[in-house]
This record gives C-alpha cells, structure tokens and sequence, in this order.
C-alpha cells in the first residue's frame, strides 16, 4: 500500500539523519536539535468548553529533520478532531522544506489516514506558508494552504493575521466534507511576548463553510459560519 | 615614512612602567563609599606573567558577573586568564594542564610557530585529554600585541582566552610612558552550546532592535508609500532583516574590559602629560566593538600586533580577535572613559582613564543602532538612497552589469577604488592585481554555492577597505569622529615578500542566515577537502561576502598582508574583516609547513565557516 511504501522511504530517510560528522577543531557544526512550537492553544470567550490547538514538533539537523504536527478541537468534553502529522523534511531551498509522510485522523472516527506530501517555508515578504497535499484510501485527496503574517508592532507586541483553506476532491458524508473549497479560517491575533518562547495572545477567528460542506453543515443544523473571540498562548523550547 | 615623529623613535629605549590595573586596595579606599561598599564591584587588574617559562591550568570555578552563579572555564582560576609577557627572541616553555572534564587546549593567535605548537585540535595537535598536561615551546620571532583563547568547543565563550605582550628585541619604535592591556569580551550566563542552539531555532533570538509597524510609518511619512514599498521590497523580497548587525546581544551578553562589567568599571591610572599605550584586544567571542575615548585622540601605531604608520582616529572598529595598540596622551588631570559599544549598539564594555581614582568619566550614550544598506547585500542601487552619504565612493567603474541574482531586476555595478590602481597597461602579471592592489579577478560563484545552504551571492562585491562599516558610515558627518578603515593602515616596516602573487584563491564566505548554517564556498568544514598552498608560493587570497553579516576570517601560521593599496609597506594582519557584499585581498607568503586552521572567528559562525590550510 502507498502508505507503507512511504513509511519504509521515511525511515530509510530517517536513518540518514543519524549519521553526523563531527567537527574537531572546534564546536559541532550540525548537531542534532527539537524544537516544540505550540503555535495556539486557545479558549472561545463565548464556549469556555470550546478548546482549539495546534502545535509542531522536529528533531533533525540543519537540512534534514523530522516534522510532527498536531491540530484539532474539543468542545463540550469530546474532542471533535484530531489530527496528528509524522512527516520527513529536507530543504529544498534557502527557505523551503519539502515534507512527506503520513497523517492520522483521530477524529472524527472511524479515523482517517493520509499520505502527505507537503511545503512548508517563508515566502517573500515574509509570509510563512504551510501547505499539504493529502491523499487516503480510495484515492480520497484534501488540500490545505495555511499562509500566516508577522507584524512587529513593538520590540514585543505582534500583530499576526492568520488564514487556512481546505479543500477536498470528493464528498464525505461521515467528515460532513465536500468537494471543493470546504471551509476557510481567518484569524487575528494580538501576542505580547514576554520572553521569546512564550507569548498570551488575545484573536479573533473567523470561518467559514462553502458548497457542499455548507450543506452538510445546514442538515446538522450547524453554523455556516462563525466568529469567535478568544484568549491564548504561543510557546517553544 | 614616520609620520608621527614625537611617538615614534627607533633610537633609545623609552621610559616606561607597565601597570596592569590599580590594585583593588587601593581603589577601595580611593573610592565614594557608596561604591566602595560593594566588594564585588571594583575593578579587577589582570595578573601578569613573564619569563620563559609558564605553568598555565585550565580549571572550571564558579563565577558571578550578572548576579547568577554561573560555571566558567578559566586559565589560572581568572577571566581573562594572566597576561603572558614575553621577550622577542627568546623560546618560551608553556606547560598547560587540562583540569576540566573534557579535551582542551590553548591557541597563540596570531603567533607564528611550528604547526605542532599552534593549538588547534584535530589540526596541530590531538588536544589536551583531561588530566594531561601539554608542553608547549617555541621561539618567539616577532613583537607586538596578541593573544591566547581555547580551540576545543565553544570553551572561548567561558572564559578561556587571555593576552600576550611581547617586547621587541629592539628598540621599540613606539614609545610611551604608561602602557595597559585592555581586553574586550562578551559574557553569558547561559551556556553557549544553548545560545548556538536557539540561534538554529531561531535566528533573531537575540535582536531586539528589529524593523516595528513605527519604523514603517515613519518611512511612509517621509519618503511615501510607495518609495517605501520600493525601498523595503529587496528586504522582502530577500526574506533578510536590515537591523540584522549581530547574532547575539545584550540580551544575553555582559561586556567586559579586562574582566570587568560595566557596573565595576575597569579603572587605569594616568600622569598628566603621560603618553599612554593601550594594547586593545578584542577576545569576545560573537562581539565587534567600536571603541572611543571621548576627549582623546587615539593615535593608532599597530594593528594585529604589527606596527603601522601611526594614524590618528576619534573612533576604530574591532573585530573579533583583531588587536590594536593605541597611544594617547590626556593632558588634563581628569577621568575619560574608554568606550566600547557592540555594534549592534544593544551594550558596551567601559573603563576609566584617570589622574585620579576618585573622579569617574561620564559614559556617553549608545549611538543609534544603524541598518544595513543595499549596498550591503553587494548592490549599488541608482535612484536608491544609499543612506550612506559619507560613503568615500571612488569612481564608479561601469564593467559587467551582472544583474543580482536575488533580483533580477536591478542593476548592480561594483564600486572599486581604482584612484590608487596603477595604470593598467603595465599589468605584468596576466589577470593578477599588481601585489598590494589587490584582485580584479571576475567574481566566481562555484556550483557548491548552489541550494537549500546559502540564502545570497554577491555578484558585485565593493571594496571593503574605504568602508569605515555599518553604523560608523556617518561618525565623520553627524559628530565629527574620524573614524579607522582598512584604506588607512599603512606598514611600518617595508614589504618582506616583494614578489608578486602567482595565482589568487576566491574564497566566498557563505551561509544561510535563517537557517543559521555557515560555510566557505558552499561546503561547511565537516564536508570541505584542505586548501592547498604550495610551500614558498607568494599567493593572494581574495575573500568575497556573500552574507550580510561581517566575517573576521583568521588565518594560522602566516600573515594574512591586507591589500590597501601601498605595495611597499604592506600592512600584515592575522584577523581580517571582511563587511557584508564586499570583498578585501590579501597576500600570503606559505612559509608554514604543515596543517593550519583558517576560520572565521565568530565562535557561532567558526564550526562551519572553517578550513583546513596545508602548506606542502
């Protein structure tokens, strides 16, 4: 299957990350590093039950690492999704990496599994962009663009507009997904960095559903779409 | 040749005393008691050794400049270690034992030695294993200011480094009354494999002083929307930040002049009328410092220990492990403060120079933290403002339009000094500059320069010697300070090696900023092969930026003879600045057998930005 073929080419890639020259005439060049971003972890102002997170994870060397990701959404005491990402990356340009791998579904079940095939860097003028391409089972396939800004308002205020696309090649009735455009989420959020690796923010979320999502959103008598005010916190180590 | 004739002289030994630093007894009673009643803040002298024979240990201690206990790596139980005082002519034994728990070892930047002698692990020597102790021994053949700092990890950064004086076998054409080591460095409580981490992370960690909304609003006001659209586009384009002068700052950083924070306050004593020499060392390990003395005329008499045509200056630029001895002669009874503030204008070293220990120099503000121009990034922008107007640019010279290769758009054209170029049809050597002139070989970028590694190429390099550099650009214009440039150091000897070059090695100093990975031509050390000199060959080694950071490239072994344009006295340095989207030439005579290290010396940059010379 397409997704254990990429596993094994995940490992083989892994296992050339392990090897590393050391540098003898002074420090280590290259050694080998993690990183944990939790990009958002946030409270909806309006459902203090309504919790949204997102959060990246690698462990590599300068030009070659491994990505794991994470996002999803609980509400009422359940969690409604979850999805985690294990991908490979390598640098294919002074900004860009190139990831592959696989992502799993948690919820909502029965779970979902993808192949991914992703890029993720900085795009002139500064916009840091992440987008994947996702194929499962039955040649089901998904597209995300998530393009995210930077605004420097002080030393240690930063204004972030954030936006996420996702579309999908095929309906699905039990991820109430359909074709097309599915849904867009817009954001701004206000952080105050109080040392670099933490940062409480206050935002505001917009989204949306389009076509046939929309429609499956009417038959569960959901929202099309949404605003909320929230309060959270960026962290890294 | 001797321009300065009343601190020159090459007949008669001068009058001199050389004190380190007031004693801390004394200081104690000599100072307000509000000071006085904080032991720890007074200042600290270095201890100093001399002889021909040195017992030197490594040892880690306990030490506090921040108000945090923090574990340092030290020479002799002190930061910085003792100076060693040595006699030109004479062979030293330096025997050092390694007490730490992991290899060492001791670097005489700088010295010209035996291979085996020079200290560098993995090169020169196999290290020192804990526990052991090293013999060195070598005869010194050569007088001047240097220094010594550990080759094994990120141990410089520690504490690890220290100065060394060696008086010339004869007569000392400097002469002074007074002389002091004032050694500059950078202190961080947190530990540097930490600092090199987060700098992989994220490489602005560190910079506090990045472009805000305000900054944006205030170009908008001035120059409009759309010029500063047009003027912020390359940045954006190019994904780089303009206020990107130093990779590690204040934030973390305590600068210290010879141990001493700013609170403490290093002291040294002057007599009216004294002329006074201050050997400057810079030994931080990620820090270029710009040092003035308010109040005083520096005149500068050696540069990397080697004595220059005495040139007077109101203000230098030190890169790391540059070294420049300065005379002044204060002719008031009073304290002036000695000044060294970061380049990226985030803190400073200081020290007092006074007749009298209970009167204290006013420390002048930090000036305004400059930004990088395009013409940083290897471009002559027309139309653009340069934001340099003080800039000495020579007649541009309009050959090669080679298009940027970051933007494709605009024309870039290389602004070269030719006024002091010989005329070029008596070029007798082919494509080689006349030695002393440095190149005007077409700039080369190999394929290994290609890719994920290296985020700009500078097709069009300025010369950097007529550039007093980023942040010194308007010293001259908005206060009046004459500042050092390459352009102005002159050798006071004349030219060892006559020879021309016979060929030119074009080395490009590379990276990825972001990234945080650096490199020589694309390929870091742990992938690079040797360089080759052939022993005896008269070469030139022309380095090209193709970063915006400034590099201070050291070569081992053998003098690195900066090209500034008088063929007769070429100056002879061992560390050598090279600014952002410049190139700078320089000769070498491979007198030195064997295995060398060539390096930048910016500890964060030098794991990558390294080779491996052989001489054979």
């Amino acid at each position: 299957m397409k997704i254990k073929l990429l596993i094994g080419s995940f490992v083989m890639s892994f296992s050339s990350l392990v090897f590393n020259a050391s540098v003898y005439a002074g420090a280590q060049d290259d050694p080998l590093l993690t990183k944990v971003m939790i990009d958002q972890v946030e409270i909806d102002t309006g459902n203090e039950n309504a919790v949204a997170w997102s959060a990246q994870a690698w462990v590599g060397y300068d030009l070659n690492k491994i990505w794991l990701k994470t996002q999803g959404e609980r509400a009422e005491g359940e969690t409604e999704t979850a999805e985690v990402h294990a991908l490979y990356s390598r640098a294919i340009a002074p900004f860009w990496d190139l990831q592959f791998g696989i992502r799993q579904d948690l919820k909502p079940s029965p779970s979902n599994e993808w192949a991914v095939i992703g890029l993720q860097g900085l795009a002139p003028y500064f916009f840091e962009i992440d987008t994947a391409l996702f194929v499962g089972e039955n040649a089901k396939t998904a597209l995300r663009i998530e393009a995210e800004y930077e605004l420097m308002l002080t030393q240690k205020w930063v204004l972030s507009p954030e936006i996420e696309a996702n579309f999908y090649g095929q309906n699905d009735d039990v991820t109430g997904t359909g074709s097309g455009l599915s849904d867009i989420e817009a954001g701004l959020s206000l952080r105050y960095e109080i040392v670099r690796e933490f940062a409480p923010y206050i935002g505001i979320n917009w989204s949306k559903k389009f076509g046939n999502t929309a429609d499956y959103a009417a038959e569960q008598g959901q929202e099309k779409s949404q605003t909320q005010l929230v309060l959270g916190f960026r962290a890294w180590f | 040749m001797i321009a300065n004739n009343h601190i020159i002289s090459r007949d008669g030994l001068s009058r001199r005393r050389f004190v380190m630093g007031a004693s801390s007894v004394l200081l104690l009673s000599a100072l307000p008691f509000s000071k006085a009643s904080l032991a720890q803040a007074v200042s600290q002298g270095l201890t100093v050794l001399s002889g021909k024979v040195f017992n030197l240990s490594i040892d880690y201690k306990t030490v506090n400049f921040t108000g945090t206990d923090t574990l340092a790596t030290v020479i002799n139980q002190s930061i910085p270690g003792p100076v060693l005082r040595w006699q030109e002519g004479e062979k030293v034994t330096i025997r050092v034992k390694n007490n730490l728990a992991v290899d060492s070892s001791i670097h005489w930047h700088g010295m010209i030695l035996e291979s085996k002698m020079d200290g560098v692990p993995g090169i020169s020597f196999e290290g020192i294993k804990p526990g052991d102790t090293f013999e060195y021994q070598f005869m010194i053949e050569q007088s001047g200011t240097y220094w010594y700092h550990s080759h094994s990890d990120f141990q410089e950064q520690t504490g690890m480094y220290g100065a060394i004086v060696i008086d010339p076998k004869e007569a000392d054409p400097v002469t002074f009354d007074q002389e002091y080591v004032v050694m500059l460095s950078d202190w961080s409580d947190e530990k540097p494999e930490d600092i090199y981490a987060k700098l992989k992370k994220m490489s602005g960690y560190y910079n506090f002083k990045e472009r805000t909304a305000s900054n944006v609003i205030d170009d908008i006001k001035k120059n409009g929307v759309i010029n500063t659209f047009k003027a912020r586009s390359m940045w954006n384009k190019s994904r780089m930040s303009d206020r990107d002068l130093s990779d590690v700052t204040a934030y973390t950083y305590t600068y210290l002049m010879n141990g001493n924070t700013p609170e403490q306050g290093w002291q040294a004593l002057f007599n009216k009328g004294e002329k006074i020499r201050l050997r400057f060392i810079n030994s931080a390990a990620m820090t270029i410092f710009d040092v003035r003395i308010p109040g005083l005329k520096m005149t500068i008499v050696a540069s990397d220990g080697q004595n220059i045509q005495p040139i007077t200056v109101d203000e230098f630029r030190m890169g790391v492990a540059e070294t420049y001895d300065v005379i002044v002669e204060p002719d008031t009874e009073q304290a002036y403060c000695i000044f060294a503030q970061s380049i990226d204008r985030s803190g400073f070293a200081v020290g007092n120079l006074t007749s009298d220990l209970s009167l204290t120099a006013k420390i002048p503000m930090l000036d305004d933290a400059a930004a990088l121009a395009h013409s940083d990034m290897g471009m002559n922008m027309k139309g653009m403002d340069m934001s340099m107007p003080d800039m000495k640019m020579p007649n541009k010279v309009g050959m090669d339009h080679s298009s940027h290769n970051m933007m494709p758009e605009m024309k870039s054209e290389p602004a070269m000094n030719m006024s002091k170029m010989p005329d070029m049809n008596n070029m007798g050597v082919g494509m080689l500059g006349l030695a002393g002139f440095g190149s005007n070989n077409e700039i080369k970028h190999l394929s290994s320069e290609f890719g994920a590694h290296v985020d700009m190429r500078v097709d069009a390099p300025r010369s950097g010697l007529n550039d007093p550099g980023i942040g010194l650009r308007k010293s001259q214009q908005l206060f009046g300070r004459k500042v050092l440039t390459y352009a102005d150091i002159t050798g006071l000897k004349p030219t060892m090696d006559k020879r021309e070059p016979t060929r030119e090695i074009q080395l490009h100093l590379t990276g990825n900023m972001s990234r945080y990975m650096w490199s020589v031509n694309g390929v870091k050390f742990a992938d690079a092969e040797p360089l080759h000199l052939n022993y005896g060959e008269r070469v030139r080694i022309t380095l090209v930026n193709d970063t915006m950071m400034i590099h201070p490239m050291h070569l081992h072994g053998m003098w690195s003879e900066l090209e500034t344009g008088n063929p007769d006295f070429i100056p002879k340095k061992h560390t050598v600045l090279v600014q952002p989207g410049s190139k700078v030439s320089y000769l070498v005579t491979a007198d030195a057998l064997g295995a060398w290290a060539y390096h930048c010396h910016l500890l964060f940059h030098m794991p990558g930005m390294f080779r491996k010379v052989i001489v054979s």
